[in-house]
């Protein structure tokens, strides 16, 4: 297998880049959903005066730093790498991620300089009320924080707001409001949100369930429960409705993905929803052999996912490589046609310009425009390079989506038992409980696959292929880095998850 | 006490009155200094910026790049 692999400078660039981004989402999603949780504890202390909601608060408090402190900065790699390794990419895209990044590094730092510091420090030392006001604001400023983050790859994800600039190379903002409304911007925000409330919740019932079997400190573990039940069953309704919306904007605005995500070779109307199946590892785009060994479908629903409507044509990969005339969809060929004439023109444009002949160049300019939104294809060799790894796409949202589903049950599970008291002694449950700390990691880690490997070949979607994106370096320079940055983020894991398991084992302060 | 003085104060005994912190900050601390004085300096420079002065050079370098990574043959349009 391993010499079947291609162990170029951008795979490597590539497996860097997604090592770094997975270890610093290990981080994320708890810092996102345990500081609402936090909110709500000590809301419960501020409304009841109740010191044992302080006490359950102080404990997931401890917690939610510890994870804070090791995930400080993991981001701050990935802008390293945008320098080094994809600096091609950082140039380009440097007018539009700018705003964004800036507002979230003032945003990070106006929180962590003031509310984070009254959240730890100023117990005691200033008013409840405003002790309170410091957890939310915490609570919502690093939600906030994470909302121009998911701008900037909701942009990469699906380009608008801009203009390319040919005489600098790069694509400068025309209109922010368009590219933090984008829809895409939009409902990965709310995705990635809740489905981090709804993995902290699944963390609090795991913790809490290691201390119900071990029978300490039940009362804090009891009540952690309920309110993380509660958040959880909420959150996941959520993380369904803003899934579905994902998938719908897919269909329209990157319907490759959602092919991929399905394993939709030839498009159908209606299209159904494959619930689980194997697939024909041997099947390539346009090679008229089935796509599955075997699957389950739901009839009908992948054409209301799609377009909301129960009988309607869902484009399968075979359609977006190859053209489908009937449907009005033009094939990659076309594409590649436009993409080329895009390139050949910004050529001519330059060289004009070079000359000072200001007329040839305008004319050229004019070509370009006319051409720019398929400027990545004309990189491409074959139309087949369009179509992402399908089994990593198909496999990983089949999980996400029987965890997402799974997940609320649990809660609701949780809830009951612990509503009427009869949680203490369901071990099978207490056990199942601890597995859930990595099936939350493992469903959230997986979104982010779907989302990612499921718009490959680009960089920018329909722009800028992942290869031209790269630096002119060699494959050697980025192995090595890969492998500082494998020690590296291996260590602070390592790091995180002692400190995390002994604080949990030394549990909340005494009464 | 006037207000500046009370916020120094608050932080000075926040900081002072730490336990688990104190290792927090320090595991902070370890991460910035090898993030920032070795990563970022021995392995990571930012190369458009160190290898050239102007945004007219980084932009005509990286044009360049784009348009020698095109397949050679070109289109009639």
């Amino acid at each position: 297998m391993i010499e079947a692999m291609d162990l170029t400078a951008v795979n490597w660039a590539r497996a860097q880049f997604a090592l770094t981004a997975m270890v610093h989402w290990v981080f994320v999603p708890l810092t996102l959903g345990l500081s609402f949780l936090l909110a709500f504890f000590e809301t419960f202390y501020y409304k009841t005066g109740n010191p044992e909601w302080k006490r359950i608060t102080k404990f997931w408090m401890r917690l939610f730093a510890v994870n804070f402190a090791a995930g400080l900065a993991t981001g701050l790699i990935l802008e390293f790498q945008f320098g080094t390794n994809w600096s091609n990419y950082s140039w380009m895209v440097g007018d539009i991620f700018g705003a964004p990044l800036a507002i979230e590094v003032l945003f990070a730092f106006f929180i962590e300089a003031t509310f984070f510091a009254v959240m730890f420090f100023g117990w005691e030392r200033v008013s409840k009320r405003f002790h309170l006001f410091s957890t939310w604001m915490v609570a919502i400023g690093s939600n906030l924080s994470a909302l121009w983050i998911l701008v900037a790859n909701g942009w990469m994800q699906h380009p608008v707001g801009m203009v390319f600039n040919p005489d600098l190379g790069r694509f400068e903002m025309q209109d922010i409001l368009t590219v933090i409304t984008s829809p895409v911007a939009i409902s990965h925000f709310i995705h990635a949100t809740s489905s981090s409330f709804l993995f902290a919740s699944l963390f609090v019932l795991s913790v809490s369930s290691w201390y119900l079997l071990k029978k300490r400190h039940l009362q804090l573990a009891r009540r952690s429960i309920v309110v993380a039940s509660v958040f959880g069953l909420a959150f996941s309704g959520l993380v369904i409705l803003s899934g579905d919306q994902a998938a719908y904007d897919n269909a329209h605005l990157q319907p490759m993905k959602l092919a991929a995500m399905e394993a939709l070779y030839r498009g159908s109307e209606p299209a159904g929803l494959v619930a689980i199946g194997v697939l024909n590892p041997d099947k390539r785009p346009g090679d008229g052999q089935t796509a599955f060994d075997f699957q389950i479908h739901f009839p009908f629903m992948l054409s209301f996912l799609a377009n909301r409507e129960l009988v309607s044509f869902v484009p399968g990969i075979d359609d977006l490589v190859f053209g489908n005339p009937g449907r009005n969809i033009e094939g990659v060929t076309e594409k590649i046609i436009k993409g080329k004439a895009a390139l050949e023109s910004l050529a001519l444009y330059r060289t004009a310009k070079k000359n000072n002949d200001h007329a040839v160049a305008e004319q050229h300019l004019t070509t370009f425009r006319t051409n720019e939104n398929y400027l990545g294809f004309g990189y491409l060799k074959s139309p087949e390079q369009t179509v992402p790894h399908v089994p990593t796409v198909f496999y990983s949202f089949r999980i996400m989506v029987i965890l997402g589903f799974l997940f609320p049950l649990v809660c609701l599970v949780y809830l009951y038992l612990a509503m009427k008291d009869r949680i203490f002694d369901q071990k099978w449950l207490l056990r199942f409980g601890l597995l859930l700390i990595p099936l939350g990691y493992l469903a959230s880690q997986l979104g982010w696959v779907v989302t990612e490997v499921g718009r490959q070949p680009w960089a920018i979607y329909n722009i800028l292929p992942v290869n031209v994106a790269q630096s002119n370096l060699g494959a050697a320079a980025v192995q090595t880095t890969f492998f500082v940055f494998l020690v590296l983020l291996g260590t602070l894991l390592t790091a995180e998850i002692c400190i995390m398991l002994k604080q949990i084992k030394i549990g909340p302060e005494e009464k | 006490m006037n207000p500046l003085k009370r916020i120094i104060a608050f932080y000075l005994d926040g900081f002072r009155s730490m336990t688990l912190g104190k290792t927090l900050w320090k595991l902070i601390f370890i991460k910035m200094a090898i993030l920032f004085f070795i990563l970022k300096l021995v392995f990571f420079p930012n190369l458009l910026k160190k290898n050239f002065d102007t945004d007219v050079e980084r932009g005509n370098f990286v044009i360049e790049q784009l348009l020698q990574q095109a397949p050679s043959e070109r289109s009639s349009h």
